[in-house]
């Protein structure tokens, strides 16, 4: 792998370069980008632009649904969120290899893995909140904001130091299907796995916060703290199961990514959360619906960015998206813009 | 049976953390043997160091509720009682000068170089103090402004020989130029908002640099930046290291002087008050973006000098230098020492920037450590080691009233 | 006389809900006016509406601070220039500087009527130095007129809360307005405080000039206080006039007054 260990140019500070591997790791998702002739070539080379890109927007969809959420309740950035979708990666690779050397079999692995990194995430996610963030609840904002950002340094540098700081190899857990063959070429099998997984994942979460009892709470939490706590809503368990479900989509998506992708990192978290938090903000952050929304336009007008201008440039283009939005639409396409009640 | 309460919430917290580490701290799988390799020793050793950590956690946590249920207060801690004691500060300020101005005659270039470096990192330090620290704005991309200055003086130098002395200024007021353009439109965000887009704007910077190699040659740098000249005069390199250590030293004495200034001034305490509250401060007829841009250009100013210094002191700029995580290091010795309080600033930048490179060993544990440091300052000390006091004033009417 | 400010057909809404209903309003130099209403009736918002904080969806705020006749809009302005504009207002839900002291929480106020750039503060120079010692000056006195002198150096936080009330508008004062905006300044004192307060925004007016526009519910207080009130429910206005008249208003009674005004009055 393209990863070296080069020292800082000022002599006395050695410390990893991590720009080094800063595109490697993003969602890249194959274009063939041959010859193009003729129309059909182009259709066809639009048309894998297109699904390449809601491919991407679908991942970033699930990673942004925890920010999103966290931030409706707690008004929060999660800084380490995608640290969160990092481990679970991690994770489910670190138990399909030890599950595979004890020569179980696939479907078994996959399963298991699959679990194992929603509860490790999930459990991460919780511990999280009761440190870094609940003694915080009451303090200025800037405070909860510099505690997320060093947890997601902690968190990195934990899987760096426990880990390595090399990319794994990841098992491609998704199989091509045979009867999706002959659409193949257009999207791929583990491409539709993604996303029929976000959709569903989409319907479950809509179900939760529409329909249940903890979904109502969580709506009401997010509109009025005190008002809930009143009314004999538990909001510290509201807020840990913000966190849970948050972690358990970042996770999926983490699972997902990876198996697409073929490797992972410890840094792998960082940047495509970032891009999720773009998503989020684009689609107006604290709205479930505006988070896939903004993701999947993000995915879109990323993929044809780089499909048909310069992939060079490709992160400076998200964040320059980022900005201009924040500029000019602060609240995001379906984010309420509301006065700030004095 | 508190002591057998205590006993139980720390074995579960021992046991919850070796559950949380095991895939990652126990297991690690060898992809090209094929083998797992068990380290139960690392589950020992998170088990046995949570359940203490657990114990000291829950007891800090509660000594921090029971002093936030007394008033608040502004508590002047032996530090600061030291710093205003005339007896005690002058002597010592008298000291600490005199160290400096020997420190490169008694110790190795080598040191002298890492003081360098760790100076830089006080100044930069100081200068984002006044973006966090004063006005209350968090700035995750202030190492662009850094990595403007660096480049400004890198390229100015190769394309038209401009020397350090006119860069130094050059560079503080591109970088600055720089502040306001990307400052303008995003101060009317909100706070976290702010933090992002500073961010992204960091990433941009970086990512321009590394990509556009016309203009900045790319991943593989720019080399052979002179260093500072002495009135034209050939030096040796040793002189030269001395003589850019004086430097260092005279612009962190100048960035004090400023940052105090300001402090203690009509602007600053517009800042303060920004921070406090924004809209009341509005409705005291404070313009809101005109002084954040103002923090913002300032803090920017700084961070241009110090990039200046530092491709002068390496000779050598490649955009790997720039990286987020410089910011956060930034930040984290700000939030380490205290933020609006020079004192603390200084203490942190030298605090974190030298014990790493005296603690080799600890060299991999440097950012876990700035992770840690972020999360439990903010937790269990918002204020940083040596909290900013604020001014009072003394009125003689005030003993009649 | 004209009036010093004037609002004409205000109109604000929150997506649909209308918080203020084409509302009309003027006070007239040296006038004590309360507006008053039952819970959630849109006074602060009104408040916010005048002083910036919020944009009106529609209609006109007119000032004109000599009673001159020479009117000027300031529906548009950024709340910091309606401040210099000689608008000055506290909040219901205390909003002091809680981190800064008494004095530096009145130094701010002062910040609208000074001018101390960066290079002033990094030089300091004779003039700049004269400006700082005329805000410690001003700012003290007017914590000794407001009596909260003995708390100069105190954070503001640790104040009592009817001191706090009153740093509030010691504050505002500092910004010399012509008009003080007081959001329930009596909220939560004590029937002695409240008396004190009484007395000491009689003193702003007659002393110092100052026209008050008072938002507040303890009616004994309005009634004694004021020379005109405004009376609204659900952002309509649904009376105004003398304390008299307000008292007799079968529409006022039956919508909020009732009672109370018996009682207390
Ligand atoms: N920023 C806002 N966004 C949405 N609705 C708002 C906003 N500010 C106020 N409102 C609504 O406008 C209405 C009027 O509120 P306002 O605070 O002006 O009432 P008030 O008369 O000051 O009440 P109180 O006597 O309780 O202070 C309320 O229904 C309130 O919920
Ligand atoms: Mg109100």
């Amino acid at each position: 792998m393209d990863f070296h260990i080069t020292y800082m140019a000022d002599d006395s500070h050695n410390r990893r370069d991590e720009s080094r591997f800063k595109n490697i790791y993003l969602l890249r998702l194959s274009y063939k980008t041959g010859s193009r002739t003729g129309l059909n070539m182009d259709l066809e080379y639009f048309s894998q632009l297109f699904f390449g890109g809601l491919t991407r927007g679908s991942i970033y969809a699930l990673i942004a649904l925890g920010y999103t959420m966290v931030y409706g309740i707690i008004e929060l950035i999660n800084f380490a969120h995608g640290e969160i979708y990092m481990i679970g990666a991690f994770t489910a690779l670190i138990v399909s290899s030890v599950l595979t050397l004890f020569g179980m079999p696939v479907l078994a692995v996959v399963v298991l893995a699959g679990m194992a990194a929603v509860v490790y995430s999930c459990s991460y996610g919780y511990t999280m909140e009761k440190i870094a963030y609940k003694p915080l609840r009451n303090a200025p904002r800037l405070s909860a904001l510099i505690s997320a950002i060093g947890m997601s340094l902690f968190l990195q540098n934990y899987v760096l130091l426990a880990q390595t700081s090399d990319f794994l190899p990841f098992p491609s857990l998704i199989p091509d299907f045979e009867f999706w063959e002959p659409y193949a070429h257009i999207l791929t099998s583990p491409e539709l796995v993604i996303l029929i997984t976000t959709v569903v994942v989409m319907i479950l979460l809509t179900f939760l916060i529409k329909f249940t009892k903890i979904g109502k709470a969580m709506r009401a939490t997010s509109q009025d703290k005190m008002m809930a706590s009143l009314l004999g809503i538990n909001v510290d368990r509201v807020i840990s199961v913000t966190f849970v479900v948050g972690s358990a989509t970042a996770a999926i998506g983490g699972i997902l990514i990876a198996s697409h992708i073929g490797q992972i990192n410890f840094y792998m978290g960082f940047i495509a959360g970032i891009k999720a938090f773009v998503a989020a903000v684009l689609g107006g952050i604290g709205s479930i619906p505006g988070a896939v929304l903004g993701s999947l336009v993000l995915g879109w007008t990323e993929s044809f960015f780089t499909g048909y201008i310069s992939s060079d440039y490709e992160d400076v283009f998200a964040f320059l998206f980022l900005v201009l939005i924040l500029i000019f639409r602060p609240s995001g396409i379906l984010g309420r813009s509301q006065a700030q009640k004095v | 049976m508190t002591v057998k309460n205590e006993l139980i919430k720390s074995i579960l917290a021992s046991i919850w953390f070796m559950f949380l580490t095991f895939p990652i701290m126990v297991i690690k799988v060898n992809t090209v043997t094929d083998t797992v390799e068990w380290r139960w020793y690392n589950m020992a050793v998170v088990g046995i160091g949570s359940f203490f950590i657990s114990m000291l956690w829950r007891y800090l946590i509660r000594k921090k509720e029971e002093g936030s249920k007394k008033e608040k207060k502004d508590t002047v801690g032996p530090v600061q009682r030291i710093l205003q004691d005339k007896k005690y500060f002058l002597p010592g300020i008298g000291a600490a000068l005199l160290f400096t101005i020997f420190f490169p005659h008694i110790f190795s270039m080598y040191q002298t170089n890492i003081m360098i470096s760790a100076l830089i990192y006080v100044m930069l330090g100081l200068g984002l103090n006044i973006v966090i620290g004063l006005a209350g704005l968090l700035d995750l991309g202030y190492v662009a402004f850094f990595a403007v200055g660096a480049y400004s003086y890198a390229l100015l130098n190769l394309h038209y020989g401009v020397t350090f002395w006119i860069a130094l200024p050059l560079g503080g007021l591109i970088a600055a130029f720089f502040g306001i353009i990307l400052g303008y439109p995003v101060l009317r965000l909100r706070g976290d908002y702010l933090a992002i887009v500073t961010l992204g704007f960091g990433e941009i910077i970086r990512l321009v640099l590394e990509n556009w190699n016309e203009f900045s040659f790319g991943p593989s740098g720019i080399a052979n930046i002179p260093k500072p000249g002495f009135f034209g005069f050939e030096l040796s390199l040793q002189a030269t290291t001395t003589f850019t250590f004086y430097i260092i030293v005279l612009l962190v004495l100048f960035t004090i002087f400023v940052i105090n200034r300001l402090q203690n001034s009509r602007i600053g305490r517009a800042w303060s008050a920004l921070k406090d509250d924004e809209v009341a401060c509005q409705a005291m007829g404070i313009d809101k973006a005109k002084t954040k841009l103002r923090a913002f250009a300032l803090g920017a100013t700084w961070a241009g000098m110090g990039g200046v210094v530092f491709a002068a002191k390496t000779t050598f700029i490649n955009p790997a230098s720039f990286t987020i995580w410089e910011s956060v290091i930034i930040l984290c010795t700000v939030v380490l020492g205290g933020m609006g309080s020079i004192a603390g600033v200084m203490c942190g930048a030298l605090l974190l920037i030298l014990l790493p490179e005296y603690l080799r060993d600890f060299g991999e544990f440097r950012m876990i450590t700035f992770g840690t440091v972020l999360v439990l300052m903010m937790v269990f000390r918002p204020g940083g080691i040596i909290e900013n006091v604020r001014n009072t004033y003394k009125f003689e009417k005030s003993s009649q009233s | 006389m004209k009036p010093i400010l004037e609002v004409k057909n205000m109109t604000m809404d929150f997506g649909g809900l209308r918080a203020i209903d084409n509302l009309d309003l003027f006070i007239d130099k040296g006038e004590i006016v309360a507006l008053i209403g039952p819970n959630g009736a849109g006074k602060t918002t009104f408040f916010n509406c005048i002083t910036g904080i919020y944009t009106p969806t529609s209609g006109d705020v007119f000032i004109d601070p000599d009673g001159d006749g020479k009117k000027e809009r300031i529906n548009n302005l950024k709340p910091n220039l309606v401040t210099r504009r000689g608008l000055a207002r506290t909040f219901q839900n205390i909003r002091l500087f809680s981190s800064m002291t008494v004095l530096e929480n009145v130094m701010i106020g002062c910040h609208a009527v000074t001018k101390a750039g960066i290079l002033g503060a990094i030089f300091r120079g004779p003039s700049t130095k004269a400006e700082e010692n005329l805000i410690v000056e001003k700012s003290y006195n007017i914590l000794e007129k407001i009596g909260l002198a003995k708390y100069v150096n105190e954070l503001a936080v640790n104040l009592p809360y009817g001191a706090q009330r009153r740093l509030e508008i010691a504050r505002a004062m500092a910004t010399e307005p012509f008009l003080l905006l007081l959001d329930e300044p009596a909220a939560g004192m004590n029937p002695q405080e409240t008396l004190e307060l009484d007395a000491l925004i009689m003193k702003l007016r007659d002393n110092e000039g100052i026209s008050i526009l008072l938002i507040e519910h303890d009616m004994k207080l309005v009634m004694s206080l004021s020379e005109r009130i405004y009376v609204v429910d659900y952002g309509k206005k649904i009376g105004e006039g003398t304390p008299e008249d307000i008292r007799s208003n079968p529409v006022v009674i039956k919508a909020y007054l009732g009672e109370e005004i018996e009682e207390d009055a």
